[in-house]
């Protein structure tokens, strides 16, 4: 760990006004002072800003959510509003991390979340995402973990998070505020895929605070589904998990949504997919072709074929625990 | 003395108090004036000399005090043997810092010692190590043509197996695989040396043995004995991993040496996978049998990974020569030297594998003989030891098997696979069988009555967490006839009396025998000496003598041991004996056994397994406490479902490195993982195996755990997997 400065400002614009170039904010700190231990991040500057206020929960004119950046994952996870109208969001919080975690860690950091990948963790071995340019080893080394679409030569590393899987599903999206006033990142816009630069996880230009995360007005509140397939019962990340969120017409499939988890630099979610079994019937045989549709372009790596079978699996398991759901709570 | 005995009871720990408030130090916790902290830097590469340690970055920064290496550390042995610890294995030890060689990756290159351990830390990631690297090898698999026998000494083979086996009606042939797995006790390897006014060093030091750790610096360092005393009153947490010397004891003394200031080392969580581990093995069994199922032939073939600078060795294939009845035994053992540290004894070591191949081979054989598979362990059971040729002292297995299948409701298992489904999930059942030594080592103890009628007994051993300060007091209570309030066990110092390593679960039976006898010894010196002074109490009974309330008691007359003592010329009462292993043990083999039934729910479209059952049915003599030895059951049970689901150090062989070097990504079993644990202990006397009966629970319980989920892995699901942990992608259908 290297020495840093700390200041704790008490708003938004005081924040901003201390942000530089080799700043850090910092709220929960459950991923970043791990980070920082291993010297993956080095601030020289750490933000603290769990005394800004974003704490709040509130309706939003169009009929949503706005959750401020430092409402708690428990918090979140058990609060009425979501429990009753986004409850796949509250299945998804609850399957991340251990509840010591999830007391710690807020709704902003957990979209900042850096991935798991081994190599990124260890200073002293090559990673195109911690030191551009040295190297990605899991390519060639123990990738069992890693992407099985939309990664790239320099990187295969996956988004960790739960949390994100269900709110691509949900369509969020990022209130953030910068040195350059307050813009809206529409969720599938917030994540990136490596490309030729895999130390960008996201699309926040440099000293952007997420001041809130906005949902829209509810539109899946009963048959919905967070899946998530581990290597232990709780406390490890997903080998692959699903977000599955259905909109019922009799017996067929009114709106679809579906998220995953696991397989790729971010929350994986194709529009064009969904749309087009709009209408189709709500049966297993849908699902494996969703689940096909889904999967067609995998390229696994040498360890990771089984990711494949396993997520495609698991979307006919989740979209058929979404189907066969009543009523919003676990 | 009391009327019932105080073993046997369910005793709280005697310091359990202490540490859950707190108030028990571990070795990297104790304060020491001035007191430095030292930070260790490791190599990156597997193989290589270092060229060169620039440190002028870290020594430019305020409060960094010294950075050591090969290059200015102080003088130590060149040789061998003054590193050759009490559980060394053949070869030449590793000597940290000893010269520019790179040994394995994560090798300990240089110690940056600072003001505090902040400042530590982030200078060594400013000392610059610039290694020439060589080509290396880390994988079993790809190096199996360099194998070697073990320097092991095998039982002889009996009979001829190779015909047995090819005559045999049935026949099984399998292959299986374990990981490397690591100790990662909770608390991290420590200690802290403290450099006393006179020069010489006390070190707290995480240990299952202070007199190994003392020996070790003492002659590694050429230091006279009485300059250095090593204490480890508290331990959290061992495993194996602190039965030899590691390396931040070592480098903690070079740095007190050099600087003459105290110095404390705790390594990380990622340098906990630096050292010692179970090596990866691959096991091949082969078991003929008739049509009855009665084995005709074994045979018990294991390679495992060694470093090249030693060879380390342990009981693999020995079970397989012993557990059951057979004529045509063969074992073979072979070890491969990799660019790896040398593997170390961890919970049941060689057991815990070779029970995995065994026991899995056992049940593909119920399968092929159609016979249910507790029926056929008991078609194979031995009264004797086949290896040795010598009869059991006691062996209580079908018991075991008898118990446990009771308590688990074995007999309504439909030996069809895939016959038993809820839902989504296909429901398994399986079990295994599972088997230790029970050995007794020579050591001493010593027990002091005072004036005040306390009674201190002590012993140099350790108490990892096992409960080793509660059960020696209840031995020490009924031994002495005193009430465990009036008693205090002592351990974990250097300058105690000889006690050996704490390990193998002989710590019970050898340094409980040496209690029990110096505190008989100790309360018929007082008898004696009582009927000398006191010339009324000649003719009563030993019986009749109570030491209660700071006084001797007997019948209604009580003496203040003050008075008593005071004749004795001495202010207490002091006896220290040397226990060694019983004659009566020769002719003999000693043994615990158990039988472990496992039940689990597999959700093939997922690959997910969950233990939801678990009943362990042991064998281990007398239980001297029924609360810490079930503990001590449970812990093992856990530690066996995770050897079968989830413990694997992920090693990438291009960069010749661990990786999951932490407990996010090396995986353990959480409480989420842990379905119902029940613990049966079999009524098993014994009067051979040492004066106290007592086996030893330490290794038992994690023994054929992993065995039987894999069986009942294949009763759910009718598909075998061999290689181990059984993982989502393997389990996947």
């Amino acid at each position: 760990m290297i020495p840093f400065a700390y200041s704790k400002p008490t708003d938004v614009a005081g924040a901003l006004q201390l942000a530089g170039p080799d700043s850090h904010f910092i709220a929960g700190g459950t991923n970043l002072l791990d980070l920082m231990k291993e010297n993956v991040a080095q601030p020289q500057r750490l933000i603290d800003i769990t005394g800004l206020p974003l704490r709040e929960v509130t309706a939003t004119a169009s009929g949503g959510l706005s959750i401020g950046a430092l409402v708690g994952n428990a918090e979140l996870a058990r609060h009425p509003r979501i429990e009753a109208d986004y409850p796949l969001l509250a299945q998804a919080i609850l399957a991340g991390a251990s509840p010591q975690l999830r007391n710690m860690a807020s709704s902003g950091g957990n979209l900042l979340q850096r991935t798991r990948c081994a190599y990124f963790y260890d200073s002293a071995v090559p990673c195109n995402k911690r030191a551009p340019g040295t190297g990605c080893p899991a390519r060639s080394g123990l990738n069992r973990n890693h992407a099985i679409l939309g990664a790239s030569q320099h990187c295969v590393a996956v988004h960790p998070s739960d949390m994100c899987v269900a709110l691509a599903a949900l369509e969020a999206t990022v209130q953030v505020q910068g040195p350059a006033g307050s813009r809206q990142i529409a969720f599938a816009d917030f994540h990136r895929l490596p490309g030729e630069q895999p130390e960008r996880d996201n699309t926040l230009a440099d000293n952007e605070l997420i001041t809130a995360i906005e949902l829209p007005a509810p539109r899946f509140a009963e048959h919905v589904h967070y899946l998530k397939v581990r290597d232990r019962a709780s406390y490890a990340f997903a080998l692959i998990s699903v977000a599955a969120a259905l909109r019922l017409e009799g017996e067929r499939i009114g709106e679809l949504r579906l998220a995953l988890g696991g397989v790729a630099h971010k929350p994986w979610r194709d529009p064009a997919l969904e749309a087009r079994f709009q209408g189709q019937p709500a049966t297993s045989a849908t699902y494996t072709q969703i689940a096909q549709a889904m999967l067609s372009g995998a390229q696994p790596l040498a360890h990771n074929a089984f990711k494949v079978t396993l997520a495609h699996n698991a979307i006919i398991r989740a979209l058929g625990q979404a189907q066969r759901r009543q009523g919003a709570t676990a | 003395m009391s009327a019932q005995a105080i073993s046997g009871q369910p005793l709280d720990r005697t310091d359990g108090p202490a540490k859950v408030t707190g108030k028990a130090r571990y070795a990297g916790e104790y304060p020491a004036e001035g007191l430095l902290y030292g930070s260790v830097v490791s190599s990156a590469v597997a193989h290589g000399r270092i060229r060169h340690i620039d440190c002028q970055a870290a020594l430019a920064l305020p409060g960094v005090i010294e950075v050591l290496h090969h290059g200015n550390r102080p003088p130590m042995a060149a040789d061998d043997e003054p590193y050759e610890d009490d559980d060394a294995a053949d070869g030449h030890p590793f000597r940290p810092l000893f010269n520019d060689r790179v040994l394995y990756s994560g090798q300990p290159v240089a110690l940056v010692i600072a003001e505090n351990l902040e400042l530590a830390r982030y200078a060594g990631s400013l000392v610059r190590v610039e290694i020439d690297a060589g080509s290396h090898q880390t994988d079993l698999c790809a190096a199996r043509d360099q194998g070697y026998d073990a320097p092991a000494e095998l039982p002889k083979p009996r009979g001829d197996f190779a015909e047995a086996f090819n005559a045999a009606p049935l026949r099984i042939d399998a292959q299986y695989s374990t990981p490397n797995e690591h100790h990662n006790p909770m608390e991290p390897h420590a200690s802290t040396v403290i450099v006393e006014a006179d020069g010489s060093l006390l070190i707290h030091d995480k240990t299952q043995g202070t007199q190994n750790s003392q020996a070790y610096v003492q002659e590694v360092f050429k230091l006279p004995k009485e300059q250095v005393r090593v204490c480890a009153a508290f331990v959290g947490g061992a495993f194996g991993s602190g039965l030899r010397p590691q390396y931040q004891l070592a480098l903690a003394v070079m740095g007190a040496l050099k600087l003459k200031r105290s110095v404390r080392v705790t390594l990380t969580r990622q340098q906990m996978f630096t050292f010692g581990y179970r090596p990866r093995t691959l096991q091949r069994l082969q078991l003929g049998a008739d049509a009855d199922g009665r084995l005709l032939a074994i045979r018990h073939e294991a390679t495992g990974q060694t470093s090249r600078f030693e060879d380390f060795s342990e009981h693999v294939v020995e079970w397989s020569g012993m557990l059951y009845r057979c004529d045509n035994v063969a074992m073979a053992y072979q070890l491969v030297p990799l660019d790896v540290y040398t593997p170390l004894d961890m919970r049941a070591p060689g057991a815990a594998l070779g029970l995995i191949g065994l026991e899995c081979a056992m049940d593909e054989l119920a399968e092929q003989v159609g016979l249910d598979p507790v029926a056929l362990r008991q078609v194979n059971f031995a009264d004797s030891n086949g290896n040795e040729g010598k009869p059991y002292s006691s062996k209580a297995l079908r018991e075991c098997y008898e118990q446990g299948a009771e308590r688990f409701g074995w007999e309504r298992r439909n030996p069809v696979p895939r016959s038993q489904q809820e839902g989504d999930e296909l429901i398994g059942w399986g079990m295994a069988g599972g088997v230790w030594e029970a050995m007794q080592m020579k050591a001493s103890a010593k027990a002091r009555l005072d004036a005040d009628g306390h009674l201190w007994v002590s012993s140099a051993t350790t108490d990892i967490g096992t409960g080793t300060y509660t059960v020696m007091t209840q031995i020490a209570a009924d031994a002495a006839g005193m009430a465990v309030e009036d008693i205090t066990f002592q351990l974990g110092d250097s300058s105690l009396p000889t006690a050996p390593l704490q390990g193998g679960s002989f710590t019970v039976s050898s340094v409980g025998s040496a209690v029990r006898q110096a505190c008989q010894v100790l309360r018929s010196k007082l008898v004696t000496l009582a009927q000398a002074r006191y010339p009324a109490l000649a003719g009563e009974p030993a019986d009749r003598f109570v030491v209660a309330d700071g006084q001797l008691q007997v019948g209604e007359r009580r003496f203040a041991f003050a008075d008593l003592l005071q004749g004795a010329g001495d202010d207490a009462l002091e006896v220290q004996i040397t226990a060694e292993p019983g004659a009566k043990r020769e002719g003999f083999a000693c043994a615990t056994h158990s039988a472990v039934f496992v039940e689990v729910r597999v959700d093939e479209a997922l690959g997910t397994l969950r233990v939801s059952r678990v009943v362990s049915a042991v064998a281990a003599g007398r239980v001297i406490n029924p609360k810490t030895a079930r503990s001590q059951i449970l812990g093992g049970v856990v530690w066996g479902v995770g050897m079968a689901l989830h413990e694997q150090a992920e090693v990438d062989h291009n960069l010749g490195r661990t990786m999951n070097h932490n407990l996010a990504e090396y995986h353990i079993p959480v409480n989420a993982d842990m379905g119902e644990v029940e613990v049966i202990f079999v009524d098993e006397p014994d009067d051979i195996v040492n004066e106290l009966g007592s086996k030893g629970v330490g290794e038992i319980g994690v023994v054929g755990v992993a065995a039987a989920v894999a069986n009942a892995l294949y009763h759910a699901t009718g598909r075998r997997v061999r290689d181990f942990p059984l993982t989502v992608d393997k389990i996947l259908g």
